[in-house]
C-alpha cells in the first residue's frame, strides 16, 4: 500500500506496522479536518495529490526520519472528499524509547507539511469554496 | 540556414490546484529555447491566458523532487509547477 490512499485512514493497522518487541516506544499523530478555518465554518475538504511525486516525497522523509532516530515509521495521507473529523493524516514512530519515537513523529509530520505536494479546497457552510493557501493565512488571521 | 533551427525543446508540464484552474488545463505542452531552466518554464506559462495569476517565483518540481528555478531542464523531464502545499 502506497503513502497517498483514497481509502479512510485507521490508525490501529498503522501502529500494527511499526511495533516491535525491542521498540517500548510508539508516538503517532492523526490530523482531522476541522470544522473551521480562518473564521469561516468548513463542510468538507477535497483533497488532491500530484500522486507520483506525492509518494515519492512521503518515502524520502520517512527514509530521513528512519535514518536520524532508530525508529520505525509508518505514514498515510488521504484524498478525496473528507467531512469534519475524517482522518486527513495519520504517522506513527517505534522506537525503543520514547524520545526518538516523538522526534520523528513530529520531524514526518512537519515535513510532510511543507513538503508533500497536495492540495485541499475548501467547501465553506456559506456556499462559498476555496484552495486552501497556508502561505496566505497571515491575510485572515 | 533558417532561424527556426534556432535549438529549441519541448516539454510537458503539470499543474495542479489553483494553477491547473488558472490556465484551464491540468498540463501544457511548452516549446522553450535551449537550454532552458525552471525559470524558463514559469515566465512561458505565465505569458499564457491565466498564466498571468502565477507567482513569479512558484514551487517548481523536476523528475519528482523539488527543484530550484535554475535548474536546467531537459527533453522528456517531468516537470510540475505547483500551488502552495497544503496537506496534512
Amino acid at each position: 500500500m502506497g503513502f497517498v490512499t483514497a481509502e479512510p485512514i485507521e490508525l490501529a493497522p498503522l501502529i500494527a506496522a511499526v511495533q516491535a518487541p525491542e521498540r517500548g516506544g510508539v508516538a503517532s499523530f492523526l490530523g482531522l479536518v476541522r470544522n473551521h478555518h480562518g473564521g469561516r465554518a468548513v463542510l468538507r475538504l477535497e483533497y488532491s495529490a500530484y500522486a507520483p511525486m506525492a509518494e515519492a516525497e512521503c518515502a524520502r522523509i520517512v527514509a530521513e526520519a528512519e535514518g536520524r532516530w532508530q525508529v520505525s515509521v509508518a505514514l498515510r495521507h488521504r484524498v478525496g472528499s473528507l467531512a469534519v473529523g475524517d482522518v486527513a493524516v495519520a504517522a506513527a514512530a517505534a522506537s525503543a524509547h520514547r524520545e526518538a519515537a516523538f522526534a520523528a513523529c513530529r520531524y514526518v509530520i512537519e515535513e510532510v507539511k511543507r513538503r508533500v505536494p497536495i492540495w485541499k479546497r475548501e467547501f465553506h457552510a456559506d456556499g462559498t469554496e476555496v484552495w486552501v493557501d497556508p502561505t496566505a493565512t497571515l491575510q485572515h488571521a | 540556414m533558417p532561424a527556426s533551427i534556432t535549438p529549441s525543446l519541448t516539454v510537458r508540464v503539470l499543474l495542479f490546484a489553483s494553477y491547473a484552474d488558472a490556465l484551464g488545463a491540468e498540463s501544457v505542452s511548452l516549446t522553450l529555447p535551449s537550454p532552458a531552466t525552471l525559470a524558463t518554464v514559469v515566465e512561458h506559462l505565465r505569458a499564457l491566458p491565466g498564466g498571468e495569476q502565477l507567482p513569479a517565483k512558484p514551487l517548481c518540481a523536476r523528475n519528482l523532487a523539488h527543484a530550484a528555478a535554475d535548474e536546467p531542464v531537459a527533453a522528456g523531464d517531468e516537470i510540475a509547477i505547483l500551488p502552495p502545499l497544503a496537506g496534512g
